[in-house]
């Protein structure tokens, strides 16, 4: 028999509340299935198992809190027997051991037991019913099919006696509790150091807006997507730039997935991983970081999407910022900020002309590399960006 | 006149239909039609493409890229869908 605990999902997860499970008792599972949903700081995160077999018995109930660790199910192998299972549900004990905060108390996710749809109601919405403290399973929705929207859960919260009110957590408390833990453990242990420069993007988009002319509304790319190919090419160049580092070793990694910052529409942020990036063109690469946006903002990512990546991109340029300082996220070492693109008075071959600029910072771990090879990365992304045809 | 006027409305609920879809939190809310929502509601280039996608397929409408700023508010995208209706 074998026990299937909550496994992390990142450097700024300690604990996850179950929303559902995907098996039931009896049901055979295989590596990548997902087994269950649970609900964290991050929005609903689907869990896959790297493990294979036969499910005995679910010792945790939906809407309960759990900790990273904590056994969920047992079950066997394939041919093993079922083994009756000595494990006592641990989720009680569990529960106690957890930092929980008054708002996730409140902070129910009513599903109808198991298997059906889960509430429909946008993470705004839903942050609004914690705020006011309304519970979301008693509220008939009146937005798209049957979605409950802002105003729902407002009208649901004045019907309830006003008197109730409690000194809440601010807005995103909880998210911002990990983020700060996953940032402060970064700026405690790794020696960061920064470089940046300035990349001439005019090629890549004369070249871009070409192609997009070219393609129908439905195909169009949007820059981001040749930039971030540049970027993982680039650490091809500079591998020692990709990876994590674990247990005082650097482990470098032989594929490129970058993890690519969404920001959520109620404030902070995930970083699912766009995976072999740089074996991938530039329209499947648009494709897929659909996927993982739409999937990022109402929840469903999956758990292996926010573990592998090994390397992280930020894009801040949309704010008009034009030099983004950023943290690396640990345990990957280097960490690439884009700013805006910014029209420049630019002098190129001794005439001042009017050119399309970005500022590329790099913060990259010194226990790894230094900045004699962060700035070779650097220079090979400009080169590369300099040849858009290639990418 | 009024058959503009019906139009326009048509056209405006149309683009807000999209723009909800795209930000479902707005909904309930009061929009400004002639702010540029990009800015004020927050909207990446990511889900404005959406939303320019999700009105090129109700409308047949081809919109191409270099007209994208003619449609950052909810006026101008009346504007330009108008005139370019059949």
């Amino acid at each position: 028999m074998s026990e299937y605990r909550l496994p992390s999902l990142g450097a700024d997860m300690d604990a996850a509340k179950l929303v559902e499970w995907c098996v039931k008792p009896g049901e055979k599972f295989k590596r990548g299935d997902i087994v269950a949903a649970v609900e964290t700081d991050k929005g609903i995160i689907d869990i896959e198992t790297f493990e294979e077999g036969i499910v005995d018995q679910i010792l945790v109930q939906p809407g309960t809190r759990i900790a990273v660790g904590s056994v969920l199910a047992t079950y066997h192998q394939v041919g093993e027997a079922p083994a009756v299972s000595t494990v006592t549900p641990a989720a009680q004990t569990t529960v106690a051991s957890i930092p929980s905060t008054p708002i996730h108390d409140a902070a129910t996710i009513v599903v109808d037991t198991g298997v059906s749809d889960r509430v429909r109601i946008s993470p705004v919405a839903r942050r609004r019913a914690r705020e006011l403290n309304v519970d979301v399973g008693k509220i008939i929705g009146t937005g798209p099919h049957g979605a409950i929207s802002i105003e729902d859960i407002e009208k649901a919260s004045s019907a309830v006696v006003a008197a109730e009110e409690q000194p809440a957590e601010k807005l995103g408390a909880g998210m911002r509790r990990v983020i700060a833990a996953a940032m402060a453990r970064s700026k405690r242990e790794i020696p960061h150091y920064y470089l940046s420069t300035t990349i001439d993007l005019t090629r890549m988009l004369d070249w871009l807006e070409q192609q997009n002319a070219k393609r129908s509304t439905t195909e169009r790319i949007v820059y981001a997507m040749p930039l971030l190919k540049a970027i993982a090419l680039a650490l091809k160049q500079v591998p020692e730039l990709n990876g994590v580092y674990v247990d005082n070793t650097f482990h470098p990694s032989a594929t490129t997935h970058i993890g690519f910052a969404i920001s959520l529409r109620h404030g902070g942020l995930v970083v699912p991983a766009l995976r072999d990036v740089d074996r991938k063109d530039c329209a499947t690469l648009m494709r897929e970081l659909d996927d993982l946006v739409a999937r990022a903002r109402s929840g469903h990512l999956r758990s292996s999407e926010l573990l592998d990546s090994t390397l992280t991109v930020t894009s801040l340029g949309e704010q008009g910022i034009e030099t983004v300082f950023p943290i690396i996220y640990p345990p990957q070492v280097a960490i690439v900020g884009l700013g805006s693109v910014v029209e420049r008075a630019w002098s190129v071959g001794g005439m001042i002309g009017s050119r399309r600029v970005i500022t590329v910072t790099l913060a990259a771990d010194h226990r790894v590399s230094d900045g004699h090879r962060g700035g070779r990365y650097l220079a090979a992304l400009d080169r590369l960006l300099q040849e858009p045809e290639q990418l | 006149m009024n058959r503009t006027t019906a139009k326009k409305d048509e056209i405006k609920a149309l683009v807000l239909k999209n723009l909800f879809a795209i930000a479902p939190d707005l909904k309930g809310e009061s929009i400004n039609i002639s702010c540029n929502f990009r800015d004020e509601y927050d909207l990446d280039s990511m889900d404005f493409l959406h939303f320019i996608i999700a009105v090129h397929k109700e409308t047949g409408i081809e919109i191409p890229e270099a007209d994208y700023p003619q449609l950052a508010t909810v006026n101008g995208c009346i504007d330009y869908l108008f005139a370019r209706q059949r």
